[in-house]
């Protein structure tokens, strides 16, 4: 059992399945046994906005924002997006990159461009840097839209949760058509 | 046995303590960050659970409720009690019988508002109770302590919640619901209910010794509690700003705070005379620190805390710890991924037509504010629900001939039975030359779709009445009304244009359901291509604004000839299949995937 608190910071795009995973991983880590707090902000975009969601877990959790430079890990559902964080991560964080690129607005019409070098950046910025290619491995399970459940194998792997904790939740989130499909997505992100 | 802890919303949570409490009524109107209250307790069985049309409405139907002894809920943001403020400040003076709650749900930061006023000022303002939840296990025990005061001091009672506590998850002791002590039913107490000036001259010194009464309660109840540790740092403070502070000082004195109005002022003249420095933690304004000053003592607030935008930790560490603000890592600049309107939106079209006309707008609360951003640009005024009504009259009263044919008001359906009814009726009753496109997508979309007196559909998913808004509108005396359909940009135009230059009242109501309705009949779905050989670069398309359309950067020429700085192409995955690239593009470059 861990006894401090353990920050996780998750960032993308709004539609990306950000708010379900982090609402899966709230449910895990209360039935594992900590207390657990998360924050994030919805309203404005239902769609294509920017969106970050803090997680917090340990024996004890007072705010639901991560501190500027606490985050132990960050998962980055886009590469862009990641960038836009970097002051929140602390000094040694892991790092977990979804390999997709979503073009805001002024790179769609011409006007900015895609910042280049992003894994680069942030593998730098890492002591654990692995990069995954989300929305392959979801297909590959079955249904694109599992690329935040393929996202949650990875970050299992880089926690000390029983995996039956994660795998109870997931069946339990989704209708029983999609268990196994989000199953097969959990196992692949276990394993990318 | 079910375990009983689950994690919910700060929103979820308070729906639970007012269906543990046995609510009876609840109303609102849809609104960012308190939207969820509503719908959560909307999956309960057992309350009348209703969007009103708008606050005031809401609060004057929990208030009927309460005066019939049923405990009544009120929910809305922090605008919106600026709507239901006309009840609200003489609901003070009768009481009620059964409890009623308003729950205020701030933005500071303005995440989704037009501006972060501090509601804590309306608990002073109107004389009323105000509760305020540090987390969600709070905000449904606070929920139900607040019917218990309504009830034991006869006053409404303010619950305040911010986005933050409204939008973060923590865990939560659920409880089965309980009986209310009060039976409902019909009693008469015109002399308490009716507030002539006789009346209510009698009921105000009630309200005033209510009050105090209040304070003397504050002292003793539980919500305001002292966590006494190192005596050197003394911090008052409330909600989700007590969750920071403790968080960065869990080590100092704490005077934390569940009822923010009226104060405990002998438990904090204690507490201040206990500790070596004292601080007032609040978010937006200080309204605890000017009452703890105007007590004689001597406190650190906004001298160390912003007084604008949300607090977090790193904020509340710098100002209790003095640091100096350090070297922040400077994060490189970044294309900005705002908020956008959907691929097939069906306001998209209308606003690339009123951009075109160079039309100056005046806008109002919805998604449709989203206009406002390039390249659409369409926007000129948004202030308030149902503001652009009036705007546009008074622009038209003020300026005559110079503004005929060049204003215009869009305003969305809801928001146009919110509160813009009365202000049409204004427009034919003092004679306007004013034109108003009611953007009918047949729900409140912008808070996450949710219906309205329009719809044809209660909060419960039950059928009802539709009202219809062109009869509405020719019911007002307005005699040109029109319909059209925003995915005909040709038609629409014209119609436009005819319309704005007209020295009388018009309305014209462009009707397409929001792209992301469930229930609704939509454009095809069916994305839309660019054929790449005909595609001649002049970027006609990207006017609209639409995230399934990209500019790609390639020197070159099409297959007529034609030299190009770049091309268009579509998301095959974002595309709706609106068709309005389409019906821009003068080379017939975007054609249906089945080549049409």
């Amino acid at each position: 059992m861990e006894n401090r608190i353990t920050n996780i910071l998750l960032v993308g795009v709004g539609g990306q399945g950000i708010i379900l995973a982090s609402e899966i991983m709230a449910d895990v880590f209360m039935e594992a046994g900590y207390d657990v707090k998360k924050s994030e902000v919805h309203g404005m975009a239902q769609r294509g906005g920017s969106v970050s969601t803090h997680v917090r877990f340990g024996p004890k959790v007072y705010s639901p924002l991560i501190k500027e430079g606490e985050t132990d890990i960050f998962v980055a559902f886009e590469e862009l997006e990641a960038l836009r964080y970097l002051s929140y991560l602390s000094p040694r964080p892991t790092i977990l990159l979804n390999e997709q690129r979503l073009n805001p607005p002024g790179v769609s019409l011409g006007n900015e461009d895609y910042p280049a070098d992003v894994k680069e950046v942030l593998s730098r910025r890492a002591k654990t840097f692995r990069s995954i290619p989300a929305r392959d491995l979801a297909v590959r399970a079955g249904d694109v839209r599992a690329a935040n459940v393929v996202l949650l194998g990875a970050l299992h792997s880089t926690l000390s949760i029983p995996e039956k904790a994660w795998t109870d939740r997931i069946l339990k989130r989704f209708p029983p058509k999609a268990g196994p499909v989000n199953l097969e997505a959990f196992r692949l992100g276990k394993a990318s | 046995m079910k375990d009983p802890r689950t994690v919910l919303s700060g929103n979820e949570a308070i729906a639970r303590g007012a269906f543990e409490s046995g609510v009876k009524v609840a109303a609102a109107y849809p609104g960012t960050p308190s939207t969820e209250i509503l719908e959560s307790l909307g999956a309960y069985s057992g309350p009348h659970v209703e969007w009103s049309p708008n606050e005031k409405v809401a609060l004057e139907t929990a208030m009927g409720a309460a005066f019939g002894g049923a405990r009544a809920l009120a929910v809305m943001k922090h605008v919106g009690v600026n709507v239901a403020a006309d009840p609200l400040f003489t609901l003070s003076y009768t009481g009620l019988r059964g409890g009623l709650v308003l729950v205020t749900a701030d933005d500071p930061e303005m995440h989704s508002s037009q501006n972060e006023q501090d509601n804590r000022h309306y608990a002073r303002f109107a004389k009323v109770p105000m509760l305020e939840p540090s987390d969600s296990q709070e905000a449904k025990d606070l929920t139900k302590t607040a019917f218990d005061l309504s009830e034991n001091f006869d006053t409404p009672v303010m619950l305040r919640t911010t986005t933050r506590v409204s939008h973060s998850k923590s865990i939560v002791q659920t409880a089965e619901p309980t009986v209310p002590p009060v039976k409902p039913g019909l009693v008469k107490n015109p002399v308490k209910l009716v507030m002539l000036p006789a009346n209510a001259r009698r009921r105000h010194p009630l309200v005033e010794k209510r009050m105090e009464d209040l304070a003397r309660f504050a002292e003793t109840f539980p919500g305001n509690r002292i966590e006494w540790g190192d005596k050197r740092v003394g911090i008052i403070t409330s909600g989700i700003s007590y969750a920071y502070a403790k968080e960065v000082m869990p080590e100092a004195s704490f005077l934390k705070l569940g009822m923010v109005y009226p104060l405990p002022r002998e438990m904090i003249r204690s507490f201040a005379s206990q500790v070596e420095k004292l601080y007032v933690v609040e978010e937006l304004d200080p309204f605890i620190e000017e009452q703890v000053r105007a007590m004689g003592l001597a406190v650190e607030g906004k001298s160390a805390f912003p007084l604008t935008g949300e607090l977090n930790p790193l904020l509340v560490e710098k100002g209790l710890k003095n640091l100096p603000p350090g070297p922040e890592e400077t994060a490189p600049k970044l294309p900005a991924r705002p908020p956008i309107m959907c691929p097939g939106c069906p306001h998209r079209g209308i606003f690339s037509i009123l951009n075109k006309m160079k039309l100056f707008v005046t806008g109002d609360i919805g998604c449709y504010t989203l206009g406002f951003l390039p390249p659409l640009s369409a926007i000129d005024t948004c202030v308030c629900m149902g503001a652009s009504i009036g705007h546009a009259m008074g622009l038209d009263k003020a300026l005559g001939e110079e503004a005929l044919g060049k204003v215009v008001a869009v305003i969305g359906d809801s928001t146009f039975l919110h509160s813009g009814i009365t202000s049409l009726l204004n427009v034919v009753y003092n004679r306007g030359a004013v034109t108003v496109v009611i953007l009918d997508n047949h729900t409140t979309a912008m808070t996450g779709r949710q219906d309205h007196p329009g719809t044809g559909c209660t909060l419960k998913g039950e059928e009802t009445f539709e009202v219809d808004l062109a009869k509405l509108a020719k019911s007002l005396g307005v005699k040109h009304v029109k319909t059209v359909n925003p995915y005909d940009l040709a038609a629409t135009e014209r119609v436009i244009k005819r319309e704005v230059q007209r020295p009388e009242p018009s309305v014209i109501i462009s009707r397409a359901p929001c792209i992301l309705s469930r229930r609704e009949k939509k454009v095809s779905g069916k994305p839309l291509a660019v054929d790449s050989d005909l595609c001649a670069g002049c970027r006609s398309c990207l006017r609209l604004g639409c995230p399934a359309v990209a500019w790609i950067k390639e020197e070159g020429t099409n297959a007529q000839g034609k030299k190009r700085k770049g091309r268009a192409a579509i998301d095959e995955f974002l595309c709706n299949g609106c068709t309005l690239c389409a019906q821009m593009c003068k080379f017939g470059a975007i054609k249906g995937n089945n080549g049409k």
